[in-house]
């Protein structure tokens, strides 16, 4: 994957920009319906490990991944099963819509021993 | 007004301090085929006259990073390499093992080949760390800091006699895994050590540790053992690695391990925080104990390497 060349430009703005225009993607890949009024469900990263460290949703619910810590993380499927995020820096998040059911076990390749695990009904 | 300026003169103060503390890295001096270690200072190497070459380490440069404990870590990596050119017997080449960027990004590459530039490097050898193949599998940083000798980055080379290995460590890493070398590389390694008489000097660098230093915290290669017991027939090997951001040594055999300080900014030693990162509690004056530049120097007869460390004083 190459770096976006926005990513020049909008360094500055990073933690807002991702937070805003990371892609809101379901499980399979595609966009994710613009409005979707409920409530995410939040995945804290920090002092290397996802909290909740397994987490069981329904289908349709949105997951945010917010890195807390002062290291960068990513959330990068083990099975390629979704898009992974880019570097999360302090407080960048990263969101993912999982709209179909199954177990995803994600972990962070820059750190690979934090292993999360996401399970859709 | 007194106070303002006063509080100018601290600022200022600080501000040396924090100079003071930046400069990290290691001369390695080759003494008869060992290595030894001396800090970088300003003023030199006092023990270089008996060494048939010297090298310099630096690690974890983190360019872009920008909290505590370190506000400018381009800043303390310029004088790591002012201490280089400060010897009084010129390194022949320096290692950079791995974490140049903070987060993979094409400015922060520039800024770390800008400095490199201007501080007049001559021949760098880079290894990546996990922070520069973020996102791309290292594309950008192999485009612009590879050997290109392998497809997959690793690559040897011999310099007066010592045959020298930088190895990836930091791709394809597995789920609830360490750092990793791959089949393809530990096969490339093999054939590469094969036709060496046992008593070549090795030096042997790679980002992440080649041994289980802290696995709880990623500290270690899943499959460095492998590597490692390559190496074992010969008479004097080194291997140096970053990643932990301060020196920690352990001797088996044959094989010496190193780890470097970074030239950023400290993590803490193994278990003594819930979670490893940056130790943002080191106040300015004090960061220098934590920041360090290896030194190497080669002394031709007794094919031993001789490794000293340096704090940044």
């Amino acid at each position: 994957m190459n770096v976006m060349p926005w990513m020049l430009v909008v360094i500055a703005t990073l933690v807002l920009s991702t937070a805003v225009t990371s892609p809101v993607l379901a499980a399979n890949g595609t966009p994710a319906p613009a409005a979707k009024p409920a409530k995410p469900t939040e995945v804290d990263i920090r002092e290397f490990a996802f909290a909740p460290k397994a987490l069981t949703i329904a289908a349709g619910t949105r997951v945010v991944w917010t890195n807390h810590d002062e290291e960068p993380h990513v959330v990068v499927s083990a099975g390629n099963q979704f898009t992974p995020s880019k570097a999360l820096d302090t407080g960048d998040s990263y969101t993912l819509t999982f709209d179909h059911p199954g177990t995803y076990t994600y972990y962070c390749a820059i750190h690979p021993m934090m292993v999360g695990t996401i399970i859709v009904k | 007004m007194r106070d303002t300026e006063y509080q100018q003169a601290e600022g200022r103060r600080h501000f040396l301090k924090c100079m003071a503390w930046a400069g990290a890295g290691t001369v390695w001096m080759m003494h008869g085929g060992v290595l030894k270690a001396q800090p970088l200072t300003p003023g030199g190497a006092a023990s270089a006259a008996d060494a048939s070459f010297a090298f310099v380490q630096i690690s974890d440069s983190h360019i872009g990073f920008k909290k505590a404990p370190n506000m400018d870590v381009a800043g303390t990596l310029r004088q790591s390499l002012s201490m280089i050119n400060a010897q009084k017997v010129r390194p022949d080449f320096v290692l950079h093992t791995g974490d140049l960027t903070h987060l993979s990004r094409p400015d922060e590459f520039d800024t770390l080949s800008g400095i490199m530039q201007d501080e007049r490097m001559g021949k760098v050898f880079y290894v990546p760390g996990e922070h520069d193949v973020i996102g791309d599998n290292g594309a950008e940083f192999f485009r612009r800091f590879g050997e290109k000798q392998q497809a997959g980055g690793w690559y040897s080379f011999d310099h007066r006699g010592v045959h020298f290995v930088g190895l990836i460590n930091v791709l394809n890493l597995k789920a609830g895994g360490l750092g990793s070398l791959g089949a393809d590389q530990l096969a490339w390694l093999k054939k590469d050590l094969a036709s060496l008489s046992p008593d070549t000097p090795l030096v042997v660098f790679a980002h992440m540790p080649l041994w289980s230093l802290y696995p709880d915290w990623g500290w270690g290669t899943d499959d460095g053992n492998e590597a490692v017991s390559y190496l074992r027939r010969f008479g004097s090997v080194s291997v140096l690695n970053g990643h932990i951001h301060q020196i920690q040594q352990k001797v088996e055999g044959s094989v010496t391990f190193y780890t470097a300080r970074s030239t950023a900014y400290p993590q803490p030693a193994p278990g003594t925080a819930p979670a490893p990162g940056p130790m943002k509690d080191v106040a300015p004056n004090e960061l220098h104990r934590y920041l360090g530049i290896r030194d190497v120097r080669h002394v031709q007869g007794s094919h031993a390497l001789a490794v000293t460390e340096e704090v940044m004083a």
